[in-house]
């Protein structure tokens, strides 16, 4: 009995080690590709945003917070002393005005889509879903193309006002703020459509029938029971509009015509033509910190919806 | 449907008596969504349809032709880009999709180990990381690798897009795990399947739709990227988004209208293979 | 039922679990779903596992394939220990209760994949998949795919798959459940007709007391994680030891009665109506004092109100009509009611009559 009781725990032993090892195994290509050229790489950014610019870009090994000052202070060329500079700030208040102004933007757009496709009977539903999330799929870059294209001086929306006679002269939107917004709601808008339909999905129209019954206006509805029931879409889809909003490149790029900079792009810049890496690692690193705010603000929201509902 | 037969006059009014009726209904939300979807689209269409066009001015539709189609086949640059992108994508995606297939395997249908969250995190850590991040630090760290070894190549952009690969591969495949039915793999070890032949026999033939929509995923994510591979791309790297991108910023062609509808047709083609294959789930 | 007690080796242990304990979970959070549980399964016997939903029926059943590890205990399989054995090591098979076929193969391919899994020869297994095809009357659907099949029919695959690498032990998880009625009764009698045929140990798991009677050899009636009683239809039916099992199975009268004495190996009882009656005992040890005795209803007499002196008499409350017989419900005159079954309603209700417990059919239960 007891040597039973012994071939037992080993072959139990055994099977848990053996299950151990299988799963290190198949997880270890994949944590450690990601690992070292995912992770790893954020490491340096780290230290590089503490070290002095190489002069044809890169860093040399001396320690220096310049990358930090330099976001609030400008260095005078002649006397080296600092003086109070609001550039970079005006560019993370731009870019995080503009990713919000978008996320708003989205939404407005995206509840009303959400809930129609919800209201569909379910076959219905994949059709228009599947229609929604296509261009998501699609190339980003491609996709800013063809806003450019229409909305440029000679795209088709200033043609068609012209030759409709209601202007003469075509309104410049390309290269300006609102082409920036635009894009930027033309490129995360299946971000808010999907969270805010799959919490919309599941809200019980018996409940709507019960407020009606109750003599409430449809707008009462809406705003005291559909609302309600799709904030954790909300909160999700307005984080992920925000997020990838905040960090755009290719949008501000080929809309906002290089003049109108966001952070992605200033990132990009250190790391090109400006040759200061330390700088743009440090604003790559400020940049992860804000999304991380945004994050931090997101979970506890969810935690919080959970908390209340539970 | 059902008032198809109705005289026309009487059809508005009927549905208007039935949107007032049905309580679903939000005064001005099916325009708005009608809205959405041609603000999603007609950018697209207008794209598509003036790459059609057998005009060099690009402003004024004058006649359907192919002519910019042949034009960029006939083009050295597009050619190669073109080359360099499928490259890319290729190597990204073969090795993307067996780390991830890999990954999930270890990830579903256990009990809840040590680690477990840790990995399922690390996995996703690429989609978490705003592009530019990952895009600077990545190049950071080459730079570094470059200098140490002396090595170059095209194998570093290989390797950044496998890695930000894995979590779109591992995202289908994790799905379809996490739908099969785990009975079915008893049966097989009841039936004296030892572990691998169980894996073999059962498991990966029925992961199959999994895979291929992985591999679907990674593709398109690969061939459509731009930011990381601007900053990580050696010279003489230019996948087609770069290219398009650069003779965009040159100025606009009706060429690059049709390189961009011949990848925009690839992403779709792709996409849309990913969305047939998903449906057809259920183990 | 019984023919094969005496056939050479019959009684032969094919199965047995040895004090098998299985918990799942650790600590606080653990459940036991296996409590120090011993029972031996004998060669060729359909054996029936019988027990409410969360009994540990499955469990069980998981232990002798080689899903789960026992957290104590032995599991012997014809006399050697398998309890440590992965399940491709056990000569055991199983008929999963959603079937579980490859959707990703024919009939055929289906049927093979223990052969091959074997590592039989090419020619063996396409004469075993035809015997087989042949035995569960499925030849003509042996190219289809399995999602092509109806409930009865992956029924039959799923038989012919597990039986085909020929299994010490076929182990069949509610197989008849996903049914509808009629399907499952002709299915009840294909799987007897497969065990006769094939010989091959059964043990077969429901929650349908019925089909555990009709079917089985030998019953193992199970509550929350423990073997309450082991033994033939007929004696879980008549004499059963525990007032659960009791139950459980059928219709049933329980009277609480005074156990007066042990005379002789049976239990003297004192019944409603002062009459005493001498029931059978359970295997357990009993003392005198207060106990239940049961007795079925079609083992109650109905008589007049005024006969004898082992009569109890009382008043019909009201009778119930269920085709083939009556249930007669009566409040006897002391308190308790009862129910006979009667082919013939002695009256109607607020009638008086009287019912006599003959000895044979009473028993005394085990709380
Ligand atoms: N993998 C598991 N993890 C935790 N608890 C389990 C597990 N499997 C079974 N249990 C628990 O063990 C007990 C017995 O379960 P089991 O499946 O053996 O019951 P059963 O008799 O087959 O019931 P049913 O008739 O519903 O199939 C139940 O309380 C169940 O919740
Ligand atoms: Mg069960």
């Amino acid at each position: 009995m007891a040597e039973a009781q012994s071939t037992l725990v080993d072959a139990r032993r055994a099977a848990e080690v053996r299950e151990r090892r299988a799963r290190w195994l198949l997880l270890a290509p994949a944590l450690l590709t990601i690992g070292i050229f995912g992770l790893f790489p954020l490491t340096i950014t780290l230290i590089y945003s503490f070290l002095s610019p190489g002069t044809y870009g890169g860093v040399t090994w001396e320690f220096s917070t310049d990358a930090y000052v330099q976001f609030l202070f400008e260095r005078d060329i002649f006397d080296g002393t600092l003086e109070f500079s609001s550039t970079y700030l005006q560019i993370y208040g731009r870019s995080i005005g503009l990713a919000f102004v978008a996320t708003v933007g989205a939404l407005i757009i995206g509840f009303p889509t959400a809930y129609f496709i919800a209201s569909k009977p379910p076959e219905q539903r994949n059709v228009w879903l599947f229609l929604i999330t296509l261009p998501f799929w699609t190339n980003l870059l491609i996709r800013t193309y063809a806003v450019l294209l229409i909305i440029r001086d000679e795209g088709i929306i200033n043609l068609g006002l012209i030759n409709a006679g209601l202007i003469d002269r075509p309104i410049s939107i390309l290269y300006t703020d609102t082409a920036v917004f635009i894009g930027l709601i033309y490129s995360y808008l299946p971000f808010m459509v999907l969270p805010l339909y799959a919490s919309l999905e599941k809200l019980d129209f018996r409940l709507v029938e019960a407020a009606y019954d109750l003599y409430a206006t449809r707008f009462q509805v809406l705003r005291r029971i559909i609302v309600p029931a799709a904030k954790p879409g909300i909160v999700a889809g307005s984080i992920l509009v925000f997020i990838p909003g905040l960090g755009a490149y290719i949008t501000p790029t080929l809309l906002g015509g290089g003049k109108e900079l966001m952070i992605g792009n200033l990132i990009a810049l250190q790391f090109g033509s400006s040759r200061n890496w330390p700088f743009g690692s440090a604003a790559a690193l400020i940049l992860m910190a804000v999304v991380m705010v945004a994050l931090l603000i997101y979970v506890r929201n969810a935690s919080r919806e959970g908390g209340n509902h539970g | 449907m059902a008032d198809a037969a109705a005289p026309a006059a009487a059809a508005p009014a009927g549905r208007r008596a039935r949107l007032r009726t049905d309580l679903r209904h939000q005064p001005g939300f099916t325009p708005m969504a009608w809205v959405c979807i041609v603000f999603l689209y007609a950018p697209i269409a207008v794209l598509i349809a003036f790459s059609f066009n057998d005009n060099r001015s690009v402003v004024r539709w004058t006649e359907f032709s192919f002519r910019w189609y042949v034009e960029a086949f006939g083009n050295e640059g597009i050619r190669n880009a073109t080359v360099i992108s499928f490259q890319v994508a290729t190597v990204a995606t073969l090795f993307s999709t067996i780390f991830a297939t890999m990954a999930a395997l270890a990830t579903t249908r256990t009990r809840p180990y040590r680690g477990q969250t840790l990995a399922y995190a690390i996995v996703n850590q690429p989609l978490m990381v705003p592009e530019i991040v990952t895009a600077v630090a990545t190049l950071a760290l080459f730079t570094i690798i470059k200098k140490a070894t002396g090595i170059t190549g095209i194998g570093y952009l290989m390797l950044a897009h496998t890695v930000f690969c894995i979590p779109f591969a591992y995202m289908p495949i994790r799905a379809r795990l996490e739908d099969m039915n785990l009975t079915l793999e008893q049966a097989a070890a009841d039936l004296y399947a030892p572990p691998f032949q169980v894996f073999r026999r059962v498991t990966l033939p029925l992961l199959m739709p999994g895979i291929f929509a992985g591999v679907m995923l990674a593709f398109v994510v690969s061939l459509d990227d731009v930011i990381i591979t601007l900053l990580v791309a050696g010279p003489g790297e230019t996948t087609l988004p770069i290219y398009i991108l650069g003779q965009i910023r040159r100025g606009i062609t009706p060429e690059i209208n049709a390189v961009s509808t011949l990848l925009l047709g690839l992403s779709l083609i792709f996409v849309t293979l990913f969305f047939l294959i998903g449906k057809q789930r259920k183990t | 039922m019984q023919q094969r007690t005496d056939t050479p080796g019959a009684d032969r242990a094919m199965v047995q679990a040895e004090r098998v304990t299985k918990t799942f979970g650790r600590g606080a959070d653990g459940v036991t779903a296996l409590d120090d549980v011993s029972v031996t399964i004998r060669e060729n016997e359909f054996f029936t596992l019988l027990g409410p939903s969360g009994c540990g029926k499955t469990t069980l059943l998981r232990l002798i394939a080689g899903f789960e590890l026992p957290s104590a205990g032995r599991i012997l399989l014809d006399g050697a220990e398998i309890g440590h054995l992965p399940p491709y090591r056990r000569p055991v098979n199983t008929v999963f209760q959603n079937y579980a076929l490859f959707p990703h193969m024919t009939v055929a391919q289906n049927i093979a994949f223990g052969l091959e899994m074997q590592g039989k020869p090419t020619a063996e297994i396409g004469g075993t998949v035809a015997r087989m095809l042949d035995l569960v009357k499925m030849e003509r659907l042996a190219d289809r795919r399995t999602d092509q099949l109806s409930g009865g029919q992956q029924q039959r695959v799923a038989l012919a798959r597990a039986l085909a690498p020929h299994p010490k032990v076929l182990l069949l998880d509610e197989p008849l459940s996903a049914l509808d009625l009629k399907l499952r009764k002709e299915m009840q009698i294909e799987l007897k007709r497969l065990q006769n045929e094939t010989g091959i140990t059964f043990v077969f798991v429901t929650h349908d007391q019925e089909e555990a009677l009709t079917m089985s050899d030998r019953i193992a009636v199970m509550a929350t994680g423990e073997i309450l009683q082991v033994g033939t239809p007929k004696d879980i039916y008549n004499h059963p030891a525990r007032r659960f099992v009791a139950d459980f199975i059928g219709d049933i009268n329980i009277l609480d009665v005074d156990l007066d004495k042990i005379d002789e190996g049976r239990g003297v009882v004192r019944l409603p109506g002062g009459a005493t009656a001498s029931a059978a005992l359970p295997e357990a040890e009993m003392r005198p004092g207060a106990v239940s005795v049961a007795i079925r209803p079609e083992n109650v007499l109905l008589t007049g109100p005024e006969d004898g002196a082992r009569t109890a008499t009382g008043e019909i409350e009201r009778v119930v009509y269920f085709g083939s017989a009556h249930n007669v419900h009566i409040r006897l005159d002391d308190g308790p009611p009862i129910v006979a079954r009667a082919p013939h309603a002695p009256g109607g209700a607020g009638d008086r009559a009287g019912v006599i417990l003959p000895d044979e059919h009473l028993q005394v239960l085990v709380d």
